[in-house]
């Protein structure tokens, strides 16, 4: 499904301040893999998912999805088939514009049978609602509502239907619980994984919570330096604790832990 | 009385449209297009000339266009060359300055005489029809035309923003990130929307030419400032939510604007050249309120603080004193 073939990426090339953060990269996924990827912070994980959806052009090696090579595609034309979320619950969706209005645009990402020129018909409306009410938040009866009204746990919710409402071919998701209470994060979890399974979208989620990075998906990376450091799947990984992970670490990466987050939980 | 009134709503209806462009780059956008001022006279010449020509109708969409395609311009340096958007409208300004130049025969002003112009087709047609009503009623011909023109361009523009390319650019404005995840390009985004929002600058350009027979190199100056005290005099109003009132606002608070204008220069209770420091300075305090608002909440409460001090070091001192 997903191919990065010996990508490199180097930060300010030439300047004292060169920071190599990937390097000779190369990872393979399968259809249907949801894969979590811990590692500590300057890892690599976020720049490895700029890449995938094209913040910047890599240095070398080559992206592919779905045996299309998206090296050189713009990051507006990936998203097509990549769905994107932050951490920062507020990067996702519009605040000054309606529930409604932020679905329509999300809906421009199926790319066809759309006229510039068409506005949201009652149609579309009705179906914003039904996919609203599966979140169970009560959204579906303040779709005229700006989004900049919901608190932080209901705009993630919406920003992970924007996301997944067009089926993208890669699903990226950047500790986008991390911001959220305990609570409201275990429920835009459950959302995630019931959407993931539901439409079959091969995941990827950055995760700085071990139990997590454990219990959810079918693969785990443990990333260091620009590398994936550990990759398991299969029994292997379901017989895996956190203290073998933490063990893993340190072993991987050749330093104890140096993230308190990581831990708890 | 009547003429005051008469000539505001004149005037406010012909300048409208430039708040209505500010409303479009500067609100939905959020980006501050300097191109306006140039623009503006860009609009007047090129109408005013294809007039002189004979061709008045003509002249407004040809205006329209060289206002989008200066418009163009600037989007195409902020977004392709990566020119800070101020810096791009101020470097089409300046290039528009010659181009201006040449629409106008390399001279620094143009007139029309006898030439018609729209507002003189109404006004001859509405004579011809010699009823006393209409009679009458040709007196009124240019606020007849000029709030026609207003408000077909601003249901337009309603409706254009509730379309998905409109969506995207109001978007554009709201959150960059979300747009280039939702897979629009937000340079296209960007570039449709300042050519909307000139040409609407160029509209009005073009029919104040028209109206006043005349265009003039400098007359464009300030249009910038002029049109964001119309938005911000509108929006205090009428209000900024939900965001369709913009416009709405943008056409009232030009028409309040040219009012407030006739009656100092009927009045004189100032001389007319101070409108422009005033109107400066008005821009300036709308745009600073919240900032100077949250000095002042700042200095209340740093007050309150040492007051709050003061009262607890006296009572711990008497305290004292009592043992």
């Amino acid at each position: 499904m997903l191919d990065l073939i010996n990508v490199s990426m180097t930060f300010n090339p030439g300047t004292p301040n060169a920071k190599t953060a990937l390097s000779d990269f190369s990872v393979h996924l399968d259809d249907g893999d949801f894969v979590t990827i811990i590692g500590s912070n300057g890892a690599g994980k976020s720049t490895m998912f700029n890449a995938i959806a094209g913040t910047f052009f890599v240095d070398s090696g080559s992206i592919k999805l779905g045996g299309q090579d998206i090296t050189y595609l713009p990051e507006h034309k990936r998203s097509r088939i990549i769905g994107r979320m932050f951490q920062d619950p507020l990067k996702g969706t519009a605040p000054s514009m309606s529930i409604e209005e932020n679905l329509a645009l999300a809906y421009l990402r199926s790319g066809e049978g759309f006229s510039p020129f068409s506005h949201i018909t009652n149609r579309d409306k009705q179906e914003f609602r039904e996919k609203l009410s599966l979140l169970g938040m009560g959204l579906e009866d303040r779709m005229k509502q700006p989004v900049g009204l919901l608190s932080g746990g209901q705009r993630q919710a919406l920003t992970l239907l924007m996301a997944t409402m067009v089926t993208p071919k890669l699903l990226l998701l950047d500790e986008h619980t991390a911001a959220l209470d305990p609570g409201t994060a275990d429920k835009v979890i459950e959302l995630t994984k019931k959407i993931v399974e539901e439409n079959h979208i091969t995941c990827m989620m950055i995760t700085h919570n071990m139990k997590q990075a454990l219990e959810i998906g079918n693969r785990t990376f443990l990333m260091s330096n620009g590398k994936v450091v550990y990759d398991v799947k299969g029994e292997e990984r379901s017989k895996l604790t956190v203290n073998d992970l933490l063990e893993k670490f340190k072993v991987g990466t050749g330093q104890a832990l140096d993230n308190d987050r990581m831990l708890l939980s | 009385m009547l003429y005051i009134l008469k000539t505001a709503l004149e005037l406010g209806f012909l300048y409208a449209m430039v708040p209505i462009a500010l409303f479009i780059s500067y609100r939905v956008l959020d980006i501050a297009d300097l191109t306006t001022d140039g623009c503006f006279v860009l609009g007047a010449a090129v109408s005013v000339m294809m007039a002189k020509a004979g061709h008045p109708i003509l002249g407004i969409p040809l205006a329209m266009l060289a206002g989008a395609c200066a418009g163009f311009i600037t989007a195409f340096l902020h977004t392709k060359l990566k020119v800070p958007s101020i810096l791009s409208g101020i470097i089409t300004n300046t290039g528009l300055y010659t181009i201006n130049l040449m629409v106008m025969g390399w001279s620094s002003n143009q007139s029309l005489l006898k030439q018609g112009t729209v507002f003189s087709m109404l006004k001859n047609a509405l004579k011809d029809q010699k009823t006393d009503f209409m009679v009458k009623l040709s007196d009124w011909y240019a606020v007849i035309l000029s709030s026609v023109v207003v408000i077909i361009v601003s249901l337009l523009i309603l409706a254009f923003l509730g379309t998905r390319l409109g969506l995207s650019i109001r978007a554009t404005g709201d959150n960059l990130d979300m747009v280039r995840a939702s897979s629009i390009n937000p340079a296209f985004t960007i570039t449709v929307g300042l050519c909307i929002a000139n040409a609407m600058t160029a509209l009005s350009g073009a029919m104040v030419g028209q109206y006043q027979k005349t265009v003039d190199i400098n007359s464009g100056t300030g249009i910038v400032v002029i049109g964001l005290a119309c938005l911000i005099i509108g929006e205090t109003i009428i209000g900024r939510r939900p965001f369709f009132k913009g416009i709405i606002a943008a056409v009232v608070g030009s028409i309040v604007y040219r009012i407030i204008y006739a009656v100092v220069l009927y009045t004189k209770v100032l001389p007319v050249e101070f409108l422009k420091l005033i109107t400066a300075i008005v821009v300036a305090l709308a745009i600073a309120f919240p900032a100077i608002r949250k000095w002042f909440a700042f200095q209340g409460k740093k007050i309150r603080h040492s007051q709050g001090e003061k009262a607890a070091s006296s009572t711990n001192e008497s305290g004292k004193g009592d043992k």
